[in-house]
């Protein structure tokens, strides 16, 4: 086992597309660690150089304290499951499964013994001798998982591990790739565009846009405290409300003005009456009919979209439209009046410009 | 079913059934004129005998001519196959400026090159190198002729083998040398037997280059033999050729029932890039 160490690297393709551009990435021992990010943003390149597909330009890689920027890709030490799978068709599952070990001349009895136990670790049982043809997709999955398991590399690499599922066996192989990633302690990381794949499976997200790393944390604190706008954007099934403001003076008791009103926030050090872009979850806002002490948002409801056990409700607050999820039992009809609250760790101050989290907030997150 | 549409159907089945006697009556001949005693050039239920089968095999280069078609062709269908796999492995692989420009060139030239336009510069070609009277002469004038298509039909093969199977044999620590073995060649057998079929076939039936090529009749493949078969007055000997048409259309019939009971034919369109 073995953790991943990479220090300014930089992959960039014959036609002088930066992929990947400057990363600095530590990925601990027995880490499950996702690489998060919209189609282009150098996430499986990223892998891919990782695992010696492509070649690095600037910058190193270490796996298990070796440099393996300049090596084969076999000799590193990795085990890489592809998006498709790559399951070799002319071959059985057995086969499939025991090829790496036959790449490397390992013994006909040690390698049935490999494929009985690895297959037995995924139930596979009762498949060895079929095709990957005649496999289901969530089989063909597993197949190439215990593929990946049985070369025993030190590392496991997952390209879009999920996507070429159905919707309804994705959930069940997501729960079942976090708890044999559990079992088997290996070093993981996984490539993924679903934000909601990576919260769910991951110890810790990288999310990445234009070839760089935008913020680096826990599910937690990637969901509960976005570094920027971008991340504060792609992370949650419902899109934060990001919010023109301004910090109104520290005499009213750390508060913003948005739109026709304003929310608490921990302002800190950010001066009275900067311009600042409010960032909110809709999971956080609260949703009131009454009067409510201190700083708050009136409005009236637009429309409610149902979300099984909670609604998204749009409030129209002085012309600015705001998300808030309220749970099922108590969604208002449309044209109510409203008001709208939120606890101030909830509330973050993003930089107008640059987008970046105003970090000299309290770090108060739950 | 008005009248029309009735006159409209019996129209169209009377057309099918003249354009399948156009193909099958050669096929009755074929079956028939080598076991009837005196056999002509109608199609007409013979009167069986097996005195054709033995003068045709007594005939003094019949059954030489064959075993020279044999070599030639198995030649050329393996030179064909090999060089073309390695050609379009390459061609799908790597990324180079012009390459279906240079597929195309090849294709257009490939049908001139083996023409009968350069039959004159071929010949004399092949007497600077020494190679007439030679049957390896004639399966490297056809090999050249048949290669670019090849190239252009299996590069398809070869395109549709995905990436990512090289790729994770390469991430396990396979060697070049293994993954061509292991995962590329298996990927794409179905696609080099039909090349292997498709170039035997078209150089079995080859006439121009071995008749130009060739000047002993004892290294004469069947194609060029089968019209010197005629009687001291010149006309067809009718004892000989329908059962030496039929001894040459086994070799073809075979390799096509077997290739295509293992893997059976997917002839792909050649156009994509």
């Amino acid at each position: 086992m073995a953790g991943i160490d990479i220090e300014g690297l930089a992959t960039v393709y014959p036609n002088g597309v930066r992929a990947v551009d400057g990363l600095d990435l530590h990925v601990a021992d027995g880490e499950f660690f996702a690489l998060l990010g919209p189609s282009g943003c150098g996430k499986t390149t990223l892998l891919r150089t990782i695992a010696g597909l492509e070649n690095a330009s600037e910058g190193t890689v270490r796996i298990d304290v070796a440099d393996v920027t300049r090596m084969e890709p076999g000799k590193r030490g990795v085990a890489m499951v592809f998006q498709d799978y790559a399951l070799f068709p002319h071959m059985t599952v057995s086969e499939n499964i025991t090829y790496p070990l036959k790449v490397r001349r390992v013994a006909a009895a040690t390698r049935t013994a490999t494929a009985g136990r690895t297959s037995s670790e995924l139930s596979l049982q009762g498949l060895l001798e079929r095709r990957p043809g005649q496999l289901s997709g969530g089989q063909q999955q597993r197949v190439a998982l215990a593929r990946a398991i049985a070369s025993e590399g030190k590392v496991l690499l997952l390209d879009e591990p999920l996507s070429n599922l159905d919707a309804r066996l994705r959930l069940e192989a997501r729960t079942f790739l976090k708890k044999l990633q559990r079992d088997l302690g290996i070093t993981t990381v996984f490539v993924t565009h679903d934000q909601a794949e990576a919260l769910a499976l991951a110890d810790r997200i990288a999310v990445m846009q234009n070839g760089r790393l935008r913020q680096l944390g826990s599910p937690r604190e990637v969901f509960a405290r976005p570094a920027n706008t971008f991340v504060a954007n792609f992370i949650g099934s419902t899109p934060m409300n990001l919010l023109d403001g301004a910090v109104a003076a520290v005499s009213d008791g750390g508060s913003v003005s948005v739109a026709n009103g304003s929310l608490p926030a921990a302002t800190g050090s950010v001066p009275a009456g900067a311009e600042v872009t409010v960032g909110v979850r809709p999971e956080y806002l609260t949703l009131s009919d009454g009067d409510v002490n201190g700083p708050s948002l009136r409005g009236e409801v637009v429309v409610a979209e149902n979300l099984g056990t909670s609604s998204l409700v749009s409030v129209d607050c002085g012309g600015t439209l705001i998300g808030v999820t309220v749970p099922e039992e108590s969604e208002p009809a449309p044209g109510t009046s409203v008001v709208l609250t939120a606890p101030e760790q909830r509330v973050l101050l993003y930089d107008r410009e640059s987008g970046e989290l105003l970090a000299k907030q309290p770090a108060a997150v739950g | 079913m008005t009248p029309a549409y009735v006159v409209r159907r019996i129209g169209f089945y009377v057309l099918i059934c003249a354009i399948t006697l156009f193909f099958a009556i050669p096929m009755l001949w074929i079956a028939s004129a080598p076991f009837d005693s005196s056999p002509g050039l109608g199609v007409r239920w013979p009167d069986w005998t097996l005195d054709n089968v033995r003068k045709t095999l007594s005939h003094p280069y019949a059954l030489h001519s064959m075993v020279n078609s044999l070599i030639i062709c198995v030649t050329t269908a393996a030179a064909v196959t090999a060089f073309a796999a390695l050609a379009s492995y390459a061609l799908s692989r790597v990324r180079l400026p012009g390459r279906d420009a240079l597929l195309y060139g090849l294709l257009l030239l490939s049908s001139v090159v083996t023409g009968t336009a350069a039959m004159v510069p071929i010949f004399v070609m092949m007497f600077q190198l020494g190679l007439i009277d030679s049957r390896f002469g004639v399966a490297l004038v056809m090999t050249g002729g048949l290669l670019p298509a090849a190239i252009f039909i299996l590069k398809d093969f070869v395109d549709a083998v995905p990436k990512s199977y090289e790729e994770s044999a390469r991430v396990f620590g396979a060697s070049t040398g293994q993954i061509l073995r292991d995962v590329v060649l298996p990927v794409a057998r179905p696609g080099l037997a039909t090349i292997m079929v498709w170039a035997f076939v078209n150089s079995w039936g080859n006439f121009l280059v071995p008749f130009l090529l060739i000047r002993s009749i004892e290294l004469q493949p069947g194609a060029v033999l089968l019209q010197t078969f005629t009687d001291e007055g010149g006309s067809a000997n009718l004892t000989v050729i329908p059962v030496f048409s039929l001894l040459f259309s086994i070799p073809v019939v075979v390799l096509y029932l077997l290739v295509n009971s293992r893997y059976g034919f997917r002839f792909h369109g050649g156009i994509k890039s």
